[in-house]
């Protein structure tokens, strides 16, 4: 059996993860994609914005948050047609927006369509959300849903978060400003948002 | 929502060995403690959401951006190396149109970033970013030069080991990778506490490129070659 064989039976382990340190900006900027979706993207527009808080509720500054959703009509990005993200307009589905000095991003994107969950059922519209960061060797991995969205009381995903951590995982309208959405995420306390091990 | 074919026979993502990856606190590293969820995560099913992701094209390079030492007017000052190495996903297979985004510290140990206070002198002809996309076989390869090590403030008289950052996109949004690729021989690695953060020593020593002959180009530079493993669909369908 050559090495090869032997590999793919066996298979290899994943390569280690380690932060991104405070100096990403040098290498992620190029493609920071906060407008997800441009005006000529079909779809509900909206904004998801929010702030990043460390365990002492001080914001963080120096994080990165990237997204990943379906269209308007629940579809993933095809391989064999999709845009490449920054190269250009359309919808890829992918955003990564950094925090500012206080700790805050946003997100311009489209409400997802829903897509079909683990044995079948509809999940309720929702972003998937990577957060890197400085002092985290590995990035985290959670989702936000959008208020009063369809199915959110039976999404398959939602429904295994305990029954009170679920609030930290969806997104509040703003008062006087229709189409946006405040998510923030706390990485630890009496709010911390729930993370998923992916 | 319309059928989608990749959630026929939806199949999950391997998980990481114990060890093998680091965990989210890790007192060494100070910036672990405030920063670590502390709540138990919740295991994630693999949706069609969690196995797509975004799909990359050549279109979004710019022509200088794999070499590193000709993004400006002159040639950044510095040891000239070539690095090199292959994207595989864990069962072996070459993961193609992988976009990897590298960035890293000047010769002198510096970044280009306002936030680096370090007292090197910044080089003018050195931004320390750059791109590639792999090729079919899964391959890729940037010229650049040897960063230099740093000091930073997690314990008294930590250096940092030189190091390039690399960010990688694979087949979906799971296959997301950050990780740092290290030089052999750095006698800063024991003491490092980003790098310690594996508790698997073999896990540990593949971030540290190998030296390769071959990839050295005489009176010019020398190679270093490193492969790095994504997660990957399994092969065969798994029960939902």
């Amino acid at each position: 059996m050559s090495q090869d064989d032997q590999d793919a039976l066996d298979g290899l382990e994943m390569t280690g993860s380690q932060t991104v340190g405070p100096f990403f900006r040098i290498g992620l900027e190029p493609l920071f994609l906060p407008v997800v979706a441009g005006p000529e993207v079909r779809g509900e527009h909206v904004t998801m914005r929010g702030r990043v808080l460390d365990g002492d509720g001080q914001p963080v500054p120096d994080a990165v948050i990237e997204t990943w959703q379906a269209d308007a009509d629940g579809h993933y990005a095809d391989p064999a047609s999709a845009p490449t993200p920054g190269a250009g307009t359309g919808f890829t589905g992918f955003g990564r927006a950094p925090t500012d000095d206080e700790g805050r991003f946003s997100l311009a994107t489209i409400l997802p369509g829903r897509v079909a969950g683990p044995d079948g059922a509809l999940q309720a519209p929702h972003l998937v959300a990577l957060v890197f960061m400085r002092g985290l060797l590995r990035h985290l991995v959670t989702r936000v849903y959008f208020p009063a969205g369809p199915g959110l009381a039976d999404d398959p995903v939602l429904a295994l978060v305990p029954a009170e951590r679920r609030a930290t995982l969806i997104a509040r309208p703003v008062a006087g400003e229709p189409g946006v959405f405040e998510w923030d995420i706390h990485l630890q306390g009496a709010d911390e948002t729930v993370f998923f091990d992916a | 929502m319309a059928h989608d074919p990749r959630s026929a026979g939806l199949t999950g993502l391997r998980r990481p060995s114990a060890g093998a990856q680091p965990e989210y606190l890790y007192p060494p590293y100070a910036s672990s403690i405030k920063r670590a969820p502390t709540r138990p995560l919740i295991l994630l099913p693999h949706t069609l959401a969690e196995v797509t992701g975004p799909v990359f094209g050549y279109d979004a390079l710019g022509p200088t951006d794999n070499d590193l030492t000709r993004q400006h007017s002159e040639e950044p000052l510095g040891e000239r190396i070539f690095v090199s190495g292959r994207v595989l996903d864990v069962y072996n297979r070459p993961v193609r149109r992988a976009l990897i985004e590298i960035w890293q510290a000047n010769s002198a140990g510096r970044y280009h970033h306002k936030g680096d206070t370090h007292n090197a002198p910044l080089d003018p002809n050195f931004t320390g970013y750059g791109r590639v996309l792999t090729d079919d076989e899964g391959r890729y390869a940037f010229t650049t030069i040897k960063p230099g090590a740093y000091p930073w403030g997690n314990h008294h008289n930590a250096w940092r080991p030189q190091h390039i950052h690399f960010s990688l996109f694979g087949a979906g949004i799971l296959s997301r990778l950050v990780t740092q690729m290290y030089f052999p021989g750095d006698p800063l690695l024991r003491d490092d506490a980003i790098y310690q953060s594996i508790r698997d020593e073999r896990a540990r020593e593949r971030l540290i490129a190998r030296f390769d002959w071959p990839t050295t180009i005489p009176m010019t530079g020398l190679g270093y070659t490193f492969d790095i493993v994504l997660r990957g669909r399994d092969a065969t369908p798994m029960e939902q």
